[in-house]
C-alpha cells in the first residue's frame, strides 16, 4: 500500500476507532468508580440499543436526527464555517413543518401534506440560518457568535408561538393540536406490516430514508458538482478562491442556507414522523450533538452516517442503561457522549503521530515536501 | 597551532537523512577564517539542511562539526551562538513595535529590571557600530526602519550575541541593489576586523562579487569548491544543475502592437485605507512583455489585484481587451478570465492553488465553471483528471499524478501546473507575477521560454519580478515601482542594474522633463506618450 493511502486509513478508520475504544474505556473506569459493572453495563447498553427490535427501532429513529444535523455542520465546515445553530434551526424548522400542515386544508392526502411539510422545515430551517449568514457576509458579525444567540432566539420565538399562538383550545399544555392521521410521516412498522412483515411497535419512521438520501446529495453536491467545488475552495483557502473568480459572499449564504434546511429536517423526523404535532424542545441536544457526530465522522457523509448511528446507540442503550440499573441515572449518557467528544473531537490527533511512525513510516521518495528545502 | 585552526568552520562528512531522503550526503566544508565564503545550489540540494546543522536546529546522523577549531555537537542553536555562530535568517525574527535596542537585548536582558541592560547594551551597541560601520539609530522602532537597516540590525543583533561567523540566508532578496551594496560594504567591515561570513544565495552575480570562496551543493552533495577568482557564472550554474544552462534568454527584439490593456490613473488603497498605488498609468501592447521592477513590496501586489479584480480600485480606469473598468463599475476575477485575461498570482501557496486539493482540482481553479468539464450539473471526474494530465505533460510537470496532494510537489512544479493552467487556455492578457520565485535554475530556463513564446505569438505579458536579472533578460520595455507610484519607464535594451536601482529608490526624477518632450514628438508614431503624461 502506498504511503498516502496508508496514511488516508489511519485518518479515516483506525483514528476514530481509537479514539472510540479510548472513550469506552474511560467510561468503563468511571463505572467502576461508582460501583457498577462495566462489562454488565455493557451488555444491558448493547441490548437496549440492538437486543430487540423495538430498541432497534429506537436506535435508528435517534440516529435519522443525528444524519440530519451532522450533515448540516459538515456542510458549513467545508466552506470555512462552523455552524453550532442547528438547535435553533432544528427547531424553528419545526415551526415550518407545523405550520405547513396546520394550515392545510385537513382533507387533503399524505402525497400533499409530506412534500409539504418537508418544504416548511427546509425552508423555514434554512431561512432561521439565513440571518446570521447575511450578518457574517456582509456585515462580518462571526457566524459562531450569531447561531449561538439564534439558538436562544429560537427558543424564545418558539416559547411565543406555542403559548399565544399555537396552542391547543382548551388546553394548558404549549402544544399544536394533533396533525391530521394523513400528515403523519408512515411508521416503518406500519409499512413493513403493509408488506406482510411484522415487527414490534417503534417511533422509527421513513424519515430515515430521507435522512440517507439526504447524505446521499450532500456528498454528490460537494464532490460531483461545480457549486462544491466553489464551497470546498473557500473552506480551504479563501484567497485563492477569490483569484479563482468564486464569491465568498454569495457561498456563504448558500452554503448556511442548505446547512440550516438540513437541521430543519429533525423536524420532520420528530414531529411529523412521531409526536405528530408541534410541541416544545423537541430538539434539544441534535444540534449540538450534530457538531460532535460532524467530526467524528471527519466531515464525509459516509462517516456521518456512521458516528450518528454511534450517538443513536448512546441514546437508546444509555436510556435503557438507566432504567435498568440502579445507581445510573440518565446523566451517564452525557458522560459517555462527553467522553466521546473529548477523545474524538478535542483530542482526535492523539494517536495521529504514533500510528504515522508506526504504520506508515517515510519511505524512499516520499519524504514530506519541504524537509530538504 | 594546528592546521584546523586557519579554518573558521570545518564539517566533514556530515550526514543526514529525512527518513529515505538524503538530504546531506558525506558533506565536507572548509571556511577559511575571515573569508567571505559562498554556497550556491538549488532548492533541495541541501544547503539549507546544512546551515540548520550547523545552526543547531538539526543534529546530523553522522559527521564532524569544528567551530574555530574545536569540535562541537550541537544539539540546539543557544550552544552554537555560544560558540560563536550568528545566523541572519531570510525574513527578520524582530518584533515590531520594539525599538533596536529592544530587538537585541531580547532574550539577553540581564535580570528583572531592564534599565541596566539596556544601559550596557547601548554602550555595547554604540561601539559595535563604530567598529564595523554599522550606524542605526537605537531608540527607533523596527516598524519605521527600512528593510535594508531592519537587517542591520539583525546583523548587529548576532555581533551583540559575540559572533565570529555570520551566516546569511538570501540577505540580498529583499534589498534595492543600492541597499546591496551597502550590505557588501559592511561585509567588507566585517572581513577587515577578522568576521568570517558565509553567504547562501541564489543570485550568482552577488557571489562573483563579493566571496572569497565558493562552495556548491547538488543533490545533498557538495559537488566543487572554487576560488572565486577562479570560476564563471556560467560555470557554478553547470555545476548547480548538472548540464549546461542557458543564462541568457534567447529571443529576438520585441513587436509591440496594439494596446490590449489599458491602465489610466489607477490609484488602490487596502483595507486600512493606506494609498498603496497612486495615479499609475501605463498601456501593455500584443506581442510585448512589459516588466514591472522594484523592491518587494511597493504596490506590485496591489497592482496585479486590481488588474485582475480581486481587489477594489479606488479611482482610475481599466481598459481590458476593450472592455473598460472603474471604481464604480468593477469586472469580476471570473469575467475577467472569460474575457481573455489569465492571472499568476505572486504567492502560489496563498493565491494559486489550494495546497489541500489534489493536483487535479488545484489545475481547475478558475475554471471550475467551464462547460467543456462539466456535464449539465455533474462535474465529471474524468474530464477533470483528463485536463490536468493534459497540463502537466505540456509542462512537464512531475511527478505526472493528478491524484497527488498539490502541497506534495515541488515548489517548481506547482508553479509548472500554475502557469500551465492560465497559459494553455491562450490568454490574450497574461499577468505573471514572480515566475520563478523559488524555482529551480533549469524550470527557469523553461519558463521564461514559455513567456516569450506567448509574446512572440502576439500576447500581451505583463511580468513583475523582484529579480533585476529577469525583468532586464524577458522584459521589452520596463515599469519601476517605488511606493506605490510608478518612479521610472525605461527600454529593456537601455537598462542596467544602476539606473534601476536608482528608479528603485526613486533616486532619478521620475518625470524627466527632456525625456517627456521626446516621448511627445514620438507619439505621431508610438502609443507610449500617454504614459508619461499621465
Amino acid at each position: 500500500m502506498k504511503r498516502d493511502t496508508r496514511i488516508t486509513w489511519i485518518n479515516r478508520l483506525l483514528l476514530p476507532l481509537l479514539n472510540i475504544l479510548t472513550a469506552f474505556a474511560v467510561t468503563a473506569i468511571v463505572f467502576w468508580l461508582i460501583d457498577v459493572n462495566p462489562i454488565e453495563a455493557a451488555e444491558v447498553l448493547l441490548y437496549g440499543a440492538f437486543g430487540y427490535e423495538e430498541g432497534i427501532g429506537y436506535t435508528i429513529y435517534y440516529t435519522t436526527n443525528f444524519i440530519f444535523t451532522g450533515l448540516a455542520v459538515a456542510v458549513a465546515f467545508h466552506a470555512g464555517l462552523f455552524n453550532i445553530g442547528g438547535e435553533g434551526q432544528a427547531y424553528v424548522g419545526g415551526l415550518g413543518a407545523g405550520l405547513a400542515i396546520l394550515f392545510l386544508d385537513p382533507t387533503l392526502g399524505a402525497w400533499v401534506f409530506i412534500p409539504a411539510s418537508i418544504i416548511g422545515a427546509l425552508l423555514f430551517g434554512g431561512l432561521w440560518a439565513l440571518i446570521p449568514a447575511y450578518l457574517q457576509a456582509y456585515r462580518g458579525s462571526h457566524i459562531v457568535i450569531t447561531t449561538i444567540m439564534f439558538n436562544f432566539l429560537a427558543a424564545s420565538l418558539m416559547v411565543y408561538v406555542m403559548v399565544h399562538v399555537l396552542r391547543e383550545t382548551g388546553q394548558m399544555t404549549p402544544q399544536s393540536e394533533l396533525f391530521p392521521t394523513n400528515a403523519w410521516m408512515p411508521f416503518v412498522h406500519d409499512v413493513a406490516a403493509g408488506l406482510g412483515y411484522s415487527i414490534e411497535a417503534s417511533p422509527l419512521n421513513l424519515s430515515v430514508l430521507l435522512a440517507l438520501v439526504c447524505a446521499v446529495l450532500v456528498w454528490f453536491f460537494l464532490w460531483q458538482t461545480r457549486w462544491g467545488y466553489a464551497i470546498r475552495a473557500t473552506g480551504k483557502n479563501g484567497t485563492a478562491a477569490v483569484y479563482g473568480g468564486i464569491k465568498p459572499k454569495r457561498i456563504i449564504i448558500v452554503v448556511m442556507c442548505i446547512s440550516g434546511a438540513l437541521a430543519g429536517l429533525v423536524s420532520v423526523n420528530e414531529l411529523v414522523g412521531y409526536q405528530h404535532r408541534l410541541i416544545m424542545d423537541f430538539h434539544l441536544g441534535y444540534g449540538f450533538g450534530g457538531i460532535a457526530v460532524a467530526l467524528m465522522g471527519r466531515n464525509h457523509p459516509l462517516g456521518i452516517i456512521v458516528a450518528a448511528l454511534l450517538f443513536g446507540t448512546l441514546y437508546q442503550g444509555g436510556a435503557e442503561l438507566a432504567f435498568e440499573m440502579s445507581g445510573i441515572s440518565r446523566d451517564i449518557v452525557v458522560v459517555m457522549q462527553g467522553l466521546v467528544i473529548l477523545f474524538c473531537g478535542a483530542l482526535e490527533y492523539m494517536y495521529r503521530p504514533w500510528l504515522i511512525r508506526n504504520l506508515a513510516p517515510v519511505k524512499q521518495q516520499e519524504a514530506p515536501a519541504g524537509v530538504t528545502a | 597551532m594546528t592546521m584546523t585552526d586557519n579554518f573558521a568552520i570545518e564539517l566533514t562528512d556530515i550526514d543526514k537523512r529525512f527518513g529515505a531522503v538524503h538530504a546531506n550526503n558525506k558533506v565536507c566544508l572548509q571556511v577559511k577564517r575571515g573569508n567571505i565564503h559562498g554556497i550556491v545550489g538549488e532548492n533541495g540540494a541541501g544547503k539549507s539542511t546544512l546551515m540548520s546543522i550547523l545552526y543547531g536546529f538539526y543534529q546530523a546522523d553522522a559527521g564532524q562539526i569544528d567551530v574555530l577549531g574545536q569540535a562541537y555537537t550541537f544539539t540546539d542553536s543557544h550552544q552554537a551562538i555560544a560558540a560563536g555562530i550568528g545566523m541572519v535568517h531570510q525574513h527578520f525574527m524582530l518584533v515590531e513595535n520594539f525599538t533596536v535596542l529592544e530587538n537585541v537585548i531580547l532574550g539577553s536582558e540581564g535580570g528583572a529590571l531592564l534599565a541596566h541592560g539596556l544601559a550596557a547594551a547601548r554602550k555595547e551597541l554604540t561601539r559595535l557600530g563604530d567598529e564595523y560601520g554599522l550606524k542605526v539609530d537605537l531608540d527607533a522602532t523596527i516598524d519605521t526602519l527600512s528593510v535594508g537597516l531592519q537587517q542591520r540590525v539583525e546583523i548587529l543583533k548576532a555581533l551583540y550575541k559575540g559572533a565570529k561567523i555570520l551566516i546569511l540566508d538570501e540577505p540580498t532578496g529583499v534589498l534595492t541593489p543600492q541597499e546591496t551594496e551597502e550590505l557588501f560594504r559592511i561585509f567588507g567591515a566585517l572581513k577587515q576586523q577578522g568576521v568570517t561570513i558565509m553567504l547562501i544565495t541564489h543570485k550568482l552575480r552577488e557571489i562573483m562579487s563579493i566571496t572569497d570562496q565558493v562552495s556548491v551543493m547538488r543533490a545533498g552533495q557538495m559537488v566543487a569548491h572554487r576560488d572565486t577568482q577562479a570560476t564563471s557564472r556560467e560555470e557554478l550554474a553547470e555545476l548547480m544543475v548538472g548540464r549546461k544552462v542557458l543564462l541568457q534568454v534567447n529571443k529576438k527584439p520585441g513587436n509591440g502592437r496594439a494596446p490590449l490593456l489599458k491602465v489610466k490613473r489607477l490609484s488602490v488603497s487596502d483595507s486600512q485605507g493606506i494609498e498603496r498605488l497612486k495615479d499609475v498609468s501605463f498601456e501593455l501592447r500584443a506581442g510585448e512583455v512589459l516588466g514591472v521592477a522594484g523592491v518587494s513590496g511597493n504596490g506590485q501586489t496591489e497592482l496585479l489585484e486590481a488588474l485582475s479584480g480581486i481587489v477594489p480600485m479606488t479611482s482610475g480606469a481599466i481598459e481590458v481587451l476593450g472592455f473598460k473598468m472603474d471604481a464604480k463599475h468593477p469586472l469580476t476575477p471570473d469575467r475577467l478570465r472569460e474575457l481573455g485575461l489569465a492571472h499568476v498570482p505572486e504567492d502560489r501557496h496563498r493565491m494559486g492553488l489550494i495546497t489541500d486539493f489534489s493536483a487535479s482540482e488545484s489545475a481547475l481553479l478558475g475554471y471550475h465553471t467551464d462547460p467543456k468539464i462539466n456535464s449539465g450539473i455533474w462535474l465529471s471526474n474524468r474530464k477533470v483528471e483528463a485536463n490536468c494530465q493534459a497540463l502537466m505533460q505540456s509542462f512537464d510537470v512531475r511527478p505526472a499524478d493528478p491524484h497527488l496532494k498539490s502541497a506534495n510537489f515541488s515548489g517548481g512544479n506547482q508553479q509548472k501546473l500554475i502557469l500551465a493552467r492560465e497559459m494553455e487556455r491562450n490568454p490574450e492578457v497574461l499577468l505573471i507575477g514572480q515566475p520563478t520565485r523559488g524555482v529551480d535554475i533549469g524550470a527557469i530556463e523553461f519558463i521564461h521560454q514559455r513567456i516569450i513564446d506567448m509574446r512572440d505569438a502576439g500576447k500581451a505579458v505583463l511580468l513583475v519580478s523582484v529579480e533585476l536579472d529577469e525583468i532586464m533578460s524577458v522584459s521589452d520595455r520596463i515599469i519601476v515601482l517605488c511606493d506605490g507610484e510608478i518612479s521610472g519607464r525605461i527600454d529593456a535594451a537601455d537598462a542596467d542594474e544602476r539606473t534601476l536601482g536608482m528608479m528603485m529608490a526613486n533616486a532619478l526624477d521620475p518625470i524627466d522633463p527632456l525625456q517627456t518632450m521626446d516621448d511627445q514628438h514620438a507619439s505621431s508614431q508610438q502609443a507610449s506618450s500617454q504614459e508619461t503624461q499621465a
